[in-house]
């Protein structure tokens, strides 16, 4: 009964969003007060409604109602409560109901929160949100229903991905939802924007808070997803330009682009026309990364051509929206002059420069990622384009960021002196180079990455340090200090953001190039060194899960005769999903981690057992949190608050059901 | 019963990447091959190099590749030796020749297109403000002093 009440709401749902998407509209038009109001109405009650169904699924997998398809494949009775539920969204047809319903939140946000919008421009963003509403409603009611019953339900489930079911990947979708969804705020702003021709301060002020929790969401969702791909898939990789972690890190780039630019209409009402041209691209590569993960049509050609519904409607959909917003933008961006004037030096050209890599560096990951696609229909040729190709072809782009960003953001606005920055940052630019060559003589001979990626990283933190000492203006030390205490918000997200990219960028070229590796046979009492520590193995035990079975090792780490810690890596084997998994025994530390894979027992007795070391490797996600952090800081800056109470109190944590 | 037969198939399960049997005695010729096999694909795979595997046929290119190695191939004859058995559609990243140069080559142009356009739109909106004079300069400095 619930399930059917939930699948009602999904369909009433559609109708208001029908609603919301076109009288308000209309209302704006011709400036009916009574039709715009309905907008904010609309949206409160779209979010009861695709709510109501949400948790009419939940309900449904928590108490294992195998009458439903969808539980019956995705679900166990014996699968543990946390990912009962995460299992909601851990299939195609719940995940798109979780994309609506993060849609829903958003536009009652707008509903709540937008009360010191101008009537017409909130009714106008309602109306566009209420527009993606109706296709993501009606792609779900006809090709994806997570309603669907089974005639004859079986006994028990199908059972969980195993490797879904961990408490990293459990949270990981919600969170990159929040960051793909959350980019149709800035981009709902941007086409009511162009309907009204107008964008100006105020409007800035509007996206940027949008697009940072937007921002911050994804940067959290993708940390997590590599955290996890770290510690559950045995060998420690954190990135593996996959398709699927492209789809989401196309839309983190452009709307980091996105980010800079908005601060320069806000401050300078300058970039308008470019502004709005990433806000409706930044939700374009989050539609078309929805495309390439739910069509399939990356795995392969002929895979898509066999089951094109769902493809073809989302390529229906991306097509619809950016085509429209795009003729939009044609017909009205010239209509968008900015005002403040700029030399070539100066800080709005830094973050031109910011935009035009940050961009380019998108289209090489997007180029790459579809070019089989394009290789396959155009020449017929199969081949594949993977991480060695992005790794020659993006990492070039980051370097060259990491190295203009200290100067960008020291020059001051309208104009500057690069000879003046580069004076400034004369110290830190000796410190990075130096500490650089120390790395490169210590290493001796290794990969370049390591002081390359020791001399960036030291550059721009030295960057934000010297830009928040210098914000804090002249005088006696107690004076500067206090001051740096009182500094906008702003300022602090700012330095926060940067030296989260410092952190990554250490911590990525550390591990990439300093890792110790080392894979063996190992009987049970035997022990070997890996680099300055001991590894023992101890025994090896069998245990029982809930919904698993597994083979424990202990093993014993030493230092210098010292103990160290003792870990417990496994090897799991679920028997309902047929699938086995490992749970690496990771020692976590500042420095380093220590990371031990037990493998199969091997024909002439023992174990195959992989031993790592992972100099700085959380540092990687340490970068990421760190970045996420300084976007809520700069959230809650006063300025913001005025304009953005919506934005802030989504950062504070939208419930990750 | 039961967990006897989960036993055996917890046995069988697949053996994951590098095994410690496949790994050459010369540390050089093993780097060489390591190095080698995160270039190729696996196969049957999705986007996962024969390194890092745990598929029957990545264990068996990696063997191949090793075979190469130790017969004399340099690092080029064993990837084309395995490139002419597979198809190219192993290789990570694809070579810089022939249409697959459009790959290679389109960001760089897109950089260079998107720079000069930055540029020209850098100029357009340069301010017709004149530099201070060196004697605006000065009082400038003392009024800032102050």
């Amino acid at each position: 009964m619930i399930t059917e009440l939930g699948h009602f709401a999904l369909v009433l749902a559609l109708g208001v969003a029908l609603l919301q998407s076109t009288l308000p509209l209309i209302g704006a038009q011709k400036g009916w007060t009574g039709w715009m109001a309905l907008a904010g109405t609309a949206a409160k009650v779209q979010l009861l409604l695709v709510g109501f169904a949400f948790a009419a699924l939940m309900h449904a997998f928590v108490t294992s109602d195998f009458s439903l398809k969808l539980v019956v494949e995705n679900s166990h009775t014996l699968k543990p409560l946390l990912y009962k539920i995460s299992g909601v969204w851990g299939n195609h047809e719940g995940s798109l109901l979780l994309w609506s319903l993060i849609l829903a939140l958003f536009g009652a946000l707008v509903a709540w929160f937008g009360g010191n919008l101008p009537d017409r421009l909130r009714a106008r963003v309602l109306s566009v949100q209420g527009m993606i509403g109706v296709a993501f409603l009606l792609f779900m009611l006809l090709t994806s229903n997570p309603f669907l019953r089974l005639a004859i339900p079986p006994l028990n489930g199908n059972d969980l991905n195993p490797l879904l079911q961990d408490p990293g990947l459990a949270f990981h979708p919600p969170f990159l939802y929040l960051g793909y969804v959350g980019m149709s705020m800035p981009f709902a702003f941007a086409v009511a924007a162009l309907i009204e021709g107008r964008v100006d301060a105020a409007w800035g002020r509007w996206v940027r808070p949008w697009t940072l929790a937007a921002w911050l969401f994804l940067t959290l969702g993708i940390g997590l997803g590599s955290w996890w791909a770290y510690y559950e898939l045995g060998w420690g990789g954190f990135w593996f330009w996959d398709p699927v972690e492209n789809a989401s890190f196309m839309p983190w780039l452009i709307g980091a682009a996105l980010l800079h630019s908005a601060i320069v209409v806000e401050k300078r009402e300058s970039l308008k026309a470019w502004t709005i041209l990433l806000a409706i691209l930044a939700f374009g590569f989050s539609l078309i990364g929805t495309f390439l993960v739910r069509s399939g049509v990356i795995t392969s050609v002929h895979a898509f051509a066999n089951d094109p519904d769902r493809g073809v409607f989302i390529l229906m959909i991306v097509g619809l929206f950016m085509g429209g917003a795009l003729t939009l933008f044609a017909a009205r961006a010239g209509a968008m002059e900015g005002k403040g004037v700029f030399s070539t030096v100066s800080r709005e050209s830094g973050l031109v420069l910011n935009n035009l890599l940050l961009t380019v560096s998108c289209f090489v990951v997007f180029i790459g990622t579809i070019w089989p696609l394009i290789a396959e229909i155009v020449w017929g040729r199969t081949l594949s384009v993977g991480a060695p190709f992005f790794n020659a072809a993006f990492t070039p782009f980051m370097v060259v960021i990491a190295l203009a960003l200290p100067i960008g953001g020291l020059i001051p606005w309208k104009r500057g002196q690069l000879r003046r920055a580069l004076w400034t940052m004369r110290g830190g630019l000796v410190l990075a180079l130096a500490l650089g060559a120390l790395v490169w003589a210590m290493q001796n001979g290794r990969s370049a990455l390591g002081p390359i990626g020791v001399t960036l990283a030291v550059w721009v933190g030295a960057g934000v340090i010297v830009d928040l000492w210098l914000r804090t203006g002249r005088g006696a030390l107690g004076d500067r200090l206090g001051r740096l205490r009182r500094l906008p918000r702003a300022d602090w997200g700012k330095a926060l953001g940067h030296a989260g990219f410092a952190v990554t960028v250490f911590g990525i070229s550390a591990v990439t190039s300093w890792q110790v590796e080392d894979i063996r046979v190992l009987r049970e009492g035997e022990g070997y060194d890996l680099g300055a520590y001991h590894v023992t193995l101890e025994g090896v035990r069998e245990g029982q899960g809930s919904n698993y079975l597994t083979t424990i090792a202990d093993m014993r780490v030493d230092r210098d005769g010292r103990f160290v810690t003792r870990l417990h890596p496994e090897k799991r084997i679920y028997p309902i999903a047929g699938m086995p998994t490992t749970e690496a025994g990771i020692d976590h530390g500042w420095l380093r981690d220590i990371y031990l894979v037990i493998g199969d027992p091997q024909d002439g007795g023992g174990y195959a057992v992989r031993g790592y070391l992972k100099p700085f490797a959380n540092w990687i996600w340490g970068g990421a949190l760190i970045m996420a952090l300084g976007g809520i800081v700069s959230l809650t800056d006063r300025r913001h608050r005025v304009a953005a109470g919506a934005a802030r109190t989504a950062a504070k944590g939208v419930p990750a059901e | 019963m039961i967990r006897a037969l989960l036993l055996s198939l917890l046995l069988a399960g697949p053996a994951f990447a590098v095994q410690p049997d496949e790994i050459l005695s010369d540390p050089a010729l093993e780097a060489r091959a390591r190095a080698i096999s995160q270039g190729l694909r696996c196969p049957v795979c999705r986007n996962e190099n024969i390194d890092d595997s745990n598929a029957g046929i990545a264990r068996d290119l990696r063997l191949l590749v090793r075979e190469r190695l130790v017969a004399g191939d340099t690092d080029q004859e064993a990837l084309d030796f395995i490139v002419g058995r597979y198809g190219e559609y192993v290789l990570l990243s694809p070579p810089a020749k022939g249409t697959t140069l459009i790959l290679w080559a389109a960001g760089p142009l897109l950089l260079l297109a998107g720079g000069g356009m930055a540029v020209a739109f850098l100029r357009r909106r340069r301010p017709a403000v004149e530099e201070l004079t060196e004697e605006e300069r000065a009082r400038l400095d003392t009024l800032l002093k102050d």
